[in-house]
């Protein structure tokens, strides 16, 4: 600690006279750092500590002695079944979310930010895309639950069943319109900002110098846009991945993704006969996500060159 | 080829804008729609009915809905505590680091971003652990959940409080009110925070809308809140979970609208 802040503090006497808020900081020393206390502690206790217990009972049998044999349990064919439909619903529902989403941008290109449509589609993308959860389920079971409404309308008006080859709906390819129903706002809240960052100017140079609209997309906007767009299409990603309330919602029965699965290790504290196993699939989950979104963050560093 | 922005291409024509936005307006109002509807079936067999809605403010059926009332109490009281930790917690710190320590910058971005890598999902399998500590010292009332809420927030309110204090040149207006002679108290009360009082507020307002839709925790930690009392009722009542979803759903999309309001206005404009 007192290492850590030396160079602080020498800086603090080297510090120019005339700044007001050097000769504050010197008085008060190492004191002034107690004003960080509360967060740090905060954190500490309610963000840290659990993720570390988190990835540590991983690595712990019934008796907490340690063992690797829940995380040589992730390669269990179930489990890596389940990490299977993660990925594949994550990622179907990314690229489509990501596509319609990068759609309703550009059809917003140009629209005044506080006008009318644009306050409306971002509240509305905001409510689906962050506050849905359980309630998105209840939305989709009245749309083409058994008894929903388009199942009615398309059994009774044009003859198609649609669940003819069984009730696909409580399964995991029931959760894949639910998913897109909040990837889509949420590409269109995250996407928004890169599409704003292309200038005029460059469309302007671009048609000046003969450039079609065609030119424009594919060789100046689209090479600017690409790393934002494919780093959204990660965050979307990982948004669907670590989702919970709807899948939870819609399937109350099994354990086909894997937040249901760790659902399951904590209730019934046993999954392959193991007890712990919720900690070796919240480490798989995390490794997932940090390698998801370290290379986000990296796509969005690259995006930001072209702001400002 | 008409004149204008709509040939150098850099913005959709309004044909193409129009056919994009109603198309996938229209199909994102289904299920909206079919919830509505659902709402006033009067049953298997069909016909509709107003009992539905009627029903809720019938005081013989209230008893059947008090446990979805309670919990809506419960999430108001969760909003409400953890908008305090926003406010007392991380309004404070992201203060103090942008006056007094702006190589911690970085790292304190770095620390409300992690809850987005760390999903509610795998946070609970921790938290459980750390709840039996927070049970036995504050007992196990509904509002110690909030300590786990105040996490999941991190993200969304340090963004916008962020957001306002990169707008305003706080080092400067802090150091002008000190060399007039006033108190730090005083920079922070009446300079400082009139000054941020937009991002403060869009801060609270989407921390209420994410703890009201909070699911995750309040299940797997057995808490009741809003969202799990509507998965419970809707296996007994699911006309009664549909009309609060309704609900919910326009409550925070009005909430949401006004955090845009807030946001639209420009800096600048208030004199002071």
């Amino acid at each position: 600690m007192t290492v850590a802040n030396a160079p602080e503090l020498v800086a603090d006497v080297a510090g120019t006279p005339g700044s007001r808020r050097r000769p504050v900081a010197r008085r008060r020393g190492l004191v002034r750092y107690l004003g960080l206390a509360p967060f740090a502690f905060y954190v500490l206790l309610f963000l840290a500590v659990p993720t570390l217990i988190a990835l540590g009972t991983g690595f712990r049998d019934a008796d907490g002695a340690f063992t690797l044999d829940n995380v040589a349990a992730l390669a269990d064919p179930v489990i890596l079944g389940t990490f299977a439909s993660s990925f594949w619903v994550s990622a179907f529902t990314a690229i489509v979310g990501a596509v319609v989403g990068a759609l309703v941008c550009y059809a917003m290109l140009g629209l005044k930010a506080d006008g009318a449509i644009r306050s409306f589609v971002d509240s509305a993308s905001s409510v689906l895309a962050q506050f849905g959860g359980v309630m998105l389920a209840f939305a989709f079971i009245a749309t083409i639950g058994i008894q929903g409404l388009v199942t009615i309308i398309l059994r009774d008006t044009f003859g198609l069943d649609i669940y003819a080859n069984g009730v696909w709906f409580y399964q995991v390819p029931g959760l894949l319109l639910p998913y897109i129903y909040f990837q889509v706002p949420l590409m269109v809240i995250v996407f928004m900002p890169a599409l704003q960052g292309l200038k005029m100017q460059w469309a302007e140079a671009s048609a000046t110098l003969g450039g079609t609209p065609f030119t424009y997309w594919s060789r100046i906007a689209g090479p600017v846009l690409a790393p934002s767009f494919f780093g959204c299409l990660l965050l979307l990603f990982g948004n669907a991945f670590s989702s919970y309330a709807t899948a939870a919602a819609l399937i109350s029965q099994g354990a086909q993704i894997v937040p249901l699965q760790i659902r399951a290790a904590l209730i019934s504290e046993t999954v392959l006969g193991r007890s712990n196993m919720a900690g070796a699939l919240a480490l798989g989950m995390i490794v997932v996500m940090v390698v998801v979104m370290s290379a986000y963050s990296l796509l969005q560093s690259r995006t930001a060159r072209w702001q400002q | 080829m008409t004149s204008g922005a709509a040939r150098i291409g850099a913005e959709p024509r309004r044909g193409v804008r129009l056919t994009i936005l109603l198309v996938v307006g229209l199909v994102f109002a289904i299920p909206i729609i079919a919830m509505i509807e659902f709402t006033f079936r009067a049953g298997l067999g069909g016909g509709y009915t107003l009992d539905h809605w009627t029903a809720l403010l019938d005081p013989e059926q209230n008893r059947k809905y008090r446990q979805l009332f309670t919990a809506v109490g419960n999430s108001g009281v969760l909003a409400v505590v953890t908008v305090g930790i926003v406010l007392f917690i991380l309004l404070p710190t992201m203060i103090l680091v942008q006056l007094q320590f702006p190589r911690l910058r970085r790292t304190l971005e770095f620390i409300c971003i992690i809850p987005i890598t760390v999903p509610a999902i795998v946070l609970v399998v921790g938290l459980a652990p750390v709840y039996a500590v927070v049970v036995r010292i504050f007992g196990g009332s509904v509002w110690t959940l909030a300590f786990a809420y105040g996490i999941t927030v991190l993200p969304y309110a340090y963004r916008a409080i962020q957001t306002n204090i990169a707008a305003v040149d706080m080092t400067t207006l802090s150091e002008a009110a000190r060399s007039l002679g006033a108190s730090w108290l005083n920079v922070l009360w009446r300079v400082l925070l009139p000054n941020l009082r937009r991002g403060i507020l869009a801060a609270s307002l989407i921390s209420v809308a994410v703890v009201l839709g909070e699911y995750t925790i309040a299940s797997l930690l057995n808490r009741s809140n809003l969202q799990t009392a509507l998965v419970q009722v809707s296996r007994s009542d699911p006309y009664v979970a549909v009309i609060f979803t309704l609900l919910a759903l326009g409550f925070v999309f009005v909430l949401l609208l006004l955090i845009g309001r807030i946001g639209s206005t420009r800096p600048g404009r208030k004199a002071s």
